[in-house]
Formats: C-alpha cells, sequence, structure tokens
C-alpha cells in the first residue's frame, strides 16, 4: 500500500484560535503551510468562549501588565513559570490590537475604545481591588474572535485541510518531528504531512470527564499523538472546574455574568462568597468559588429537590445591562436551563471546563522536554512547537484566570508561528527523510478497528472513563480514590485497546473517528489520574483531603517539596512520572515571592 | 428547573445513504428511549448513535455556537442542539440540509456555500496604516453590526433559499450577503465601493426575491433579508 506524501514547510494541526493565529505568522511569512483540521475553523471550540480577552489596555480605569502577571501567577498558586506569565501579559496589548486590527468586533466605550469588564482574580494594584480588564466582544468574544482570524487567513490565503483527522506524530530515531499522519474524513484516504515544522494547536481533552462544558471535539488529540511519540505531558493533574456550568445540561455560563454583577447564592439566598473570599467575593479565583460551591451543596445548602445546585442572581441587574452585555447567556438561560435570567435565578455548578496542563512549551512556544542524558531540563524537541490549551507553557500553573485563555492563544499561537518562521530561516533544507516506520503506527491502530472482534463498544468505555474521572479525580480529591482511580483507568486502558465498531464504511466514519479520539482521551485520563495520585499537596485546581494545612503548608499548599512541575511520560504500557522545576525568574522584573494565597 | 419532560419513546424516520455501501438513499425507521433530562434532538441523535453507529452527522459545541448539527427537521432547517424534542412532531423526520450533495447521512458538502462565503471577502479591507493602538469605533458604530457578526455559518439560511438551490454557483445566498454587508456595515472597512462592485451582477444579488425562508430558518434570529435590504438601499443611492 503506497501512502500518499504531502510536503510543506511548516503544519500546522488545529485551527482554533491558537492554529489561526499560528497559521497567520506562517502565511504572512509567505511560507508553504498547511492547516489540518477535524472540524471547519469556524466549529473548533474557541467559539465557544464567552467573556472576553485579558490586556491592560487601562481603557476603562488605570492597569499596567506587572499587575496582571502578579494576578496569573497568584492565581496559578505559584506554579506558573515566571518568565512565560511575564511575556504574556506584556505581549497582550499588542496582540489585542492585532485583533482589532483584523477587523473584530469588539464592544466599545464612549470615547471609541475597546470595552473592558472586571473577571475573577483579575485586580489593580497587586490584589487590591477588581480591575477592568476583560476585553470583550458582548458574551461572544470567542466566536468573534475565531471569526475575525478565520477571516483574516482567508486574507492571506492560508491553505486548509479541512474535515482531515491527525492520526499520529512522526519523529525520527533523532527525536526530531517531521510531522503527522492524517486521514481526510470524507474518503478515508490517510497521508503523510511531511513538515520541516509542526505546530499543535489541537485544544484541550475537556471530554475525559462525565460533566463538562467541553465540545465534543475536545479529545485531546495532540496531547494523545505526543504521548505515544514519547513527548511527556506536563501538570496534567490541573483541571479547572468552571464554577458556572449549567446544572445537568453542562453549557457554560460566562464568568463576565458575574463580571457585570451577578451573584452566587445558596438555598438561603445567602451570598455565600463573602465567606469563603471577603475581598473579591463572587470574583474570586475559579478554583477557590467552584470548591465553595461544593462546600455549600455538600453541607446542605444547596438548591433543587436534590440540593444539587447553586443559584446565580442577574435579576438585580437592569434587563438592558442583560440584553446589551449579556445576550448569548440569556439565549442559553432559556436554552438550557428553562429560565429567563432577567426574571429568574439560573441554576449552576461546578462543571470541567479546562486544562492547565499540556505539552510542555518553553514562552517560544517550541516544545522543550528533558534530555535522555538529564543534562537539561528543557531542551526543545525540534521541529516540534505547540500553542494554546494543548500546551503548558506553563501560564496558568495550577489554577487559570478567566480570560487568560485567549490570551495564551493569541500570544503563544504567534509565538510558536513566529519561532517556526525563525527556524525555517535559520535552517534552510531539504526535509530530513521520513523513518520507515512513521506510517505504521497508523496504519495498525486503523486496521485493529478494521478487523476487531468481540471488542468494547466505543460508547460503554468512554462512559467508564468519564464517570471515573469524574469520581475520581473531581474539585476534591480523596487519597483512597485517586489510588482505585488509577487502578480503575488502567483497567478502562484495556477495555479502550480492544474498541470495536460495527460501522466499516470509508466514507465519513463517525464512528472510527470516535474510536481514534478515544485513544487520545484515554492517556490524558491517564496521565492526569496517575500525575493526581502523586502529588501529595494541595495546590490551585488539585485540592487533596490529606495534605496539612499548617502554616508551613498554607492551604496545604507544600512548597519545599512540590513547588515543580510534573511530567508523566507514556512508557510503553506503563507510566513514568518526572518533575522539574518552576521557573522562578521573570525576564525583566523581580521574582514574585511565594505567599499565602487568599482573595 | 422547569423540567417537565419524562421518560419517553421517540420515534425517527432518518435519512441514509453511505455512498460505499448503499445504491440510493433510504429512510430508517428507529426509535430510542429518552430520559427526562434529555430535551434537545441533538441528544436523541447522539443516543441513536449508540444503538447504530452508522448513523453519520456533524456535532460539536452542543450549545449553537459551532454551526455543525444544522439539519432538515420535519421539512424545516434547523440546529438539533437547539430544538427541543417535545415540540416535534413523531416520528421526526431528519434529512440532510437540502440543495447540497449528500456526502453521507445528514453530512451535506458545503464546499459550494463556504466559496459563496469567501467570494464577498469576507474580512476588513483598510488601506491606512494600522494605528499603534485600536480603531476607533463609537458604541453607536458598534451597535450597526449587532445582528450581523454573530452568524455561525451553519448554512441553514442558504439551504433554504430557492433562490440559492436554482443557482448555488451564482447568487451569493444569505449568509454570504448578510457577511457582506456586515462589512459594509463596519466604519473600520473602507472597500464599500468595492464590495457593491463585487455584487453589482444579475445574480449575486439580486437573486434574491425576499421570499424570507432565511429568516424563518436562521437558528440565531438574524434577518439576512434585512441586511440585503440594505445592501441594494445602498446600491441605490450610489447610482442616483
Amino acid at each position: 500500500m503506497t501512502i500518499p506524501i504531502r510536503k510543506f514547510d511548516a503544519i500546522i494541526v488545529g485551527a482554533g484560535g491558537a492554529g489561526l493565529r499560528a497559521a497567520i505568522q506562517l502565511s504572512e511569512a509567505g511560507l508553504k503551510t498547511a492547516v489540518l483540521t477535524k472540524v471547519f475553523p469556524t466549529r473548533s471550540h474557541t467559539v465557544a468562549a464567552q467573556g472576553g480577552v485579558a490586556a491592560s489596555l487601562g481603557n476603562s480605569e488605570e492597569d499596567h501588565w506587572h499587575w496582571h502577571m502578579y494576578d496569573t501567577v497568584k492565581g496559578s498558586d505559584w506554579l506558573g513559570d515566571q518568565d512565560a506569565i511575564e511575556f504574556m501579559c506584556r505581549e497582550a496589548n499588542e496582540v489585542v490590537v492585532e485583533l482589532e486590527h483584523y477587523g473584530m468586533p469588539f464592544d466599545r466605550l464612549d470615547n471609541g475604545r475597546i470595552y473592558q469588564r472586571p473577571f475573577g482574580g483579575h485586580m489593580s494594584n497587586f490584589g487590591e481591588k477588581p480591575v477592568r480588564r476583560s476585553c470583550a466582544a458582548a458574551d461572544r468574544t470567542g466566536h468573534a474572535m475565531l471569526h475575525a482570524m478565520y477571516q483574516r487567513n482567508i486574507k492571506v490565503n492560508t491553505q486548509f485541510f479541512v474535515e482531515w483527522m491527525a492520526l499520529d506524530l512522526i519523529r525520527d530515531a533523532e527525536g526530531e518531528v517531521l510531522g503527522v499522519t492524517a486521514m481526510d474524513m470524507e474518503t478515508g484516504e490517510v497521508a503523510m504531512f511531511h513538515a520541516k515544522a509542526t505546530i499543535f494547536a489541537t485544544g484541550g481533552a475537556g471530554r475525559i470527564y462525565y460533566s463538562s462544558t467541553n465540545a465534543f471535539i475536545n479529545t485531546g488529540d495532540g496531547l494523545g499523538m505526543a504521548a505515544r511519540a514519547g513527548i511527556p505531558l506536563e501538570d496534567m493533574e490541573f483541571w479547572q472546574f468552571h464554577p458556572t456550568g449549567v446544572a445537568g445540561a453542562g453549557v457554560l455560563i460566562t464568568e463576565g455574568v458575574r463580571g457585570e454583577g451577578g451573584i452566587l447564592r445558596n438555598s438561603s439566598g445567602e451570598r455565600f462568597m463573602e465567606r469563603y473570599a471577603p475581598n473579591a467575593k463572587d470574583l474570586a479565583s475559579r478554583d477557590v468559588v467552584s470548591r465553595a460551591m461544593v462546600t455549600e451543596i455538600n453541607e446542605g445548602r444547596g438548591c433543587g429537590p436534590e440540593r444539587d445546585f447553586v443559584l446565580l442572581d442577574i435579576t438585580h441587574l437592569d434587563p438592558k445591562t442583560i440584553m446589551q452585555r449579556l445576550p448569548g447567556i440569556r439565549e442559553i438561560a432559556i436554552q438550557f436551563a428553562g429560565v429567563d435570567c432577567i426574571k429568574d435565578p439560573i441554576p449552576v455548578v461546578p462543571t470541567c471546563h479546562y486544562q492547565m496542563g499540556g505539552i510542555p512549551t518553553n514562552y517560544l512556544g517550541q516544545v522543550v522536554m528533558p534530555t535522555s542524558s538529564g543534562s537539561q531540563t528543557n531542551a526543545p524537541v525540534p521541529g516540534f512547537y505547540a500553542a494554546g490549551e494543548c500546551a503548558c507553557a506553563s501560564v496558568h500553573g495550577a489554577n487559570r484566570l478567566g480570560t487568560n485563555s485567549l490570551l495564551d492563544l493569541l500570544v503563544f499561537g504567534k509565538s510558536a508561528g513566529a519561532s517556526a518562521v525563525e527556524y525555517l530561516k535559520q535552517a534552510p533544507r531539504a526535509h530530513k527523510p521520513l523513518p520507515q516506520e512513521a506510517i505504521d503506527r497508523s496504519l495498525a491502530r486503523l486496521d485493529r478497528l478494521n478487523t476487531q472482534k468481540d471488542g468494547a463498544s466505543v460508547h460503554e468505555s468512554r462512559l467508564a472513563m468519564q464517570r471515573a474521572m469524574q469520581n475520581h479525580c473531581g474539585v476534591f480529591r480523596f487519597s483512597d480514590k485517586l489510588k482505585q482511580g488509577v487502578e480503575r483507568i488502567v483497567d478502562i486502558e484495556r477495555q479502550i485497546a480492544a474498541t470495536e465498531i460495527q460501522d466499516k464504511s470509508q466514507v465519513f466514519n463517525t464512528a472510527r473517528l470516535e474510536a481514534l479520539e478515544l485513544d487520545n482521551m484515554i492517556e490524558v485520563a491517564k496521565a492526569t489520574m496517575v500525575s493526581a495520585e502523586a502529588r501529595k499537596e494541595s495546590r490551585g485546581a488539585h485540592v487533596r483531603d490529606d495534605a496539612i494545612d499548617s502554616a508551613e503548608r498554607p492551604n496545604g499548599r507544600d512548597d519545599k517539596n512540590w513547588l515543580k512541575h510534573s511530567l508523566w511520560f507514556k512508557d510503553g504500557n506503563g507510566n513514568r512520572l518526572e518533575y522539574k522545576p518552576v521557573v522562578m525568574s521573570p525576564l525583566t522584573v523581580e521574582t514574585i515571592e511565594l505567599k499565602t494565597r487568599a482573595y | 428547573m422547569t423540567n417537565t419532560a419524562q421518560k419517553r419513546m421517540v420515534q425517527f424516520r432518518i435519512y441514509r445513504y453511505d455512498p460505499d455501501q448503499d445504491a440510493k438513499p433510504y429512510m430508517q425507521d428507529i426509535s430510542v428511549e429518552l430520559e427526562s433530562t434529555e430535551r434537545k434532538l441533538l441528544d436523541a441523535i447522539v443516543k441513536l448513535k449508540v444503538q447504530d453507529d452508522s448513523i453519520s452527522f456533524r456535532r460539536s459545541c452542543r450549545e449553537g455556537v459551532c454551526g455543525s448539527d444544522a439539519m432538515n427537521i420535519n421539512g424545516k432547517n434547523g440546529l438539533a442542539c437547539l430544538t427541543e424534542i417535545d415540540t416535534l412532531k413523531q416520528p421526526i423526520v431528519l434529512r440532510p440540509l437540502p440543495g447540497l450533495p449528500v456526502i453521507r447521512d445528514l453530512i451535506v458538502d458545503m464546499t459550494q456555500f463556504f466559496k459563496q462565503y469567501h467570494s464577498i471577502k469576507p474580512y476588513l479591507i483598510n488601506h491606512d496604516h494600522p494605528p499603534e493602538r485600536e480603531r476607533l469605533q463609537s458604541p453607536e458604530e458598534r451597535e450597526e453590526l449587532n445582528g450581523l457578526y454573530e452568524c455561525i455559518l451553519c448554512a441553514c439560511c442558504s439551504t433554504a433559499c430557492p433562490s440559492f438551490w436554482w443557482n448555488p454557483d451564482k447568487f451569493v445566498g444569505p449568509a454570504g450577503l448578510l457577511a457582506a454587508y456586515r462589512f459594509i456595515a463596519d466604519t473600520r472597512d473602507q472597500a464599500t465601493n468595492e464590495r457593491l462592485d463585487n455584487l453589482e451582477d444579475p445574480y449575486r444579488l439580486f437573486r434574491c426575491h425576499t421570499i424570507m425562508n432565511c429568516v424563518d430558518a436562521c437558528p440565531k434570529g438574524l434577518n439576512p433579508t434585512k441586511a440585503i435590504g440594505k445592501i441594494k438601499e445602498i446600491m441605490v443611492r450610489r447610482m442616483v
């Protein structure tokens, strides 16, 4: 069987915010670039982001990138790398203004400048009081942004391969990345995309949890491909549970609702966040708010017949504000919660939302990993870049601030693209030969699906994985549950290695696609469970019952032993964990010193 | 929550066609039991796929912003994820969007639709050197874009439009024209004349006969007919 080879200077896998931003960089540099995407670009999950993108433009009040940096470090519970965080916060104004120049329809202030609203954890003057930093297009910021960037790509003539599913990363014996194998979903044709530079912008894997705000497509494809090719996954124990998913439906309600004045209430109508975060209240960091909500529910102060949700109340806001600033939220509340939020509060629960960890990169978007000799912890993998939710720069550390994800994908999409352009300019040369076995792994995976008998159902095994993640690795974590969780995931992994599909068609076979996605999800699930079980402290979104809260370990955070990044390796069918230090030195300013995190 | 729906059986008739296996398309009768919490059509179709994994459709965000799961539902175009099952007459008849080639089952080939969208140059054109900061726009000027920029490119409108069915290669269609007006209406864009020239032709704009199927079909409540009317108005004003 001859497999066609398509040659490009660079390929980008994924056409969400990060992929599209990287593509602009490469296309504008005139490089032969292919963007592979399993959905039409504007269907990517960036489209669902609502509340805004952070930048210290200072359009409504004084603001400074250094304050933004402080908030991000504090939000990360000091696990974020301070060089990358400084880089992101400094670049923010430029990338947001660029986006405006592309045509992004930001809301406006009376003086014509971009409208900004408050968001959780974003404060002025190093944590003093909430600041308006989130640049928004109503509550459809992600949609407006994704479309503006797709449109810009039409202008610069980017070549897209739409509805192509990337299967495996091609890496040669020296460890250099040479592209991917991929399948045309419409015809089932498999091809090798041979490139000098490969950028992953494949998004997160929120669908490994049972209850998630994420789209069906968020299956961690880039992480699965990277893990199978021997690249580690960093800090996978850190998952953000967004405080306000619609109870039962999981659909996201933006934190911008609280930015505009929304209040969380328990069964007695109490504004309970005043007890948990006296200063920031409803605008505390997401991990803090989600834990408060779960505590309220666990202690019997939840609402509804099962007392299993709390209420997000904006009935005191002017209906005009709601219609102007939160029109999409009103639609969502009517559609998925059956309430008109002008008149009634919205039932909400913390819902899995964002993957803080991912493929390790530096702030230039280069994928980095330890050398086999151990002499270097952050050695760039030649030819390989990653940006957006699939990557871990690490700017979010143990907990991401709202609006920093859209910023992350702009800043690091751009820097990954720019780094690839630099790399291609400096090393003009022919494509390295593809290793013989490059295609074998992908063909073996497809073959297995064609011939598997008496296997497990994709649906059943996926559900088992999602329930295991939800029950064993949720908002609060328990030592014994995590131990059982690791065993459970290993069992499920065995099932997933033998999934069986009935549909054998070559034409747009979505059953096969779901099975291939599940191969990726299980790697992410395993990395998450194993890394979480191993981390014996509480930090950011990872909070466990046996972490001791003392003067030396405030809130259970153990900086002496655990101020370090986890690196999970898929080792054959087993797991291996390594650790690397957190970068505490910013690029130009002083280190933001460790301190107890309170809002 | 105002959730009154109970556990129930729901009957479907689904258009099936796999060019790899089937000589011609056929309708499949199939039913599924739904829990009280499963309220949207997409919930049901996802569950049907558990029974029969060969049923093929696109889906992603399941909240009406990605535009993947547009289909013809009991004769009307809509998004499966925003359609309440209990408002639909049974058997619920599902067909692919009309007027576009079928790839498989409910999945259509949208090449022609996107070609028309691309043809209107759907990006901001401004020849001035970009300023250091954002270009200014008043809240009133920005408000002109409301009802235009929210399009999700699901194609419910264009594939409900008889003019698009007859001339998909020549008539831009409601989605493309809505996008054209989105840039004409943007005070930051400097290519209004060029955009109008691009549409001044017996087909590209003027095949719209204000049938208004597009308005009925739009799951986001947008009004392409109104936008088309505004383009025509500006064009007339330009001529006199």
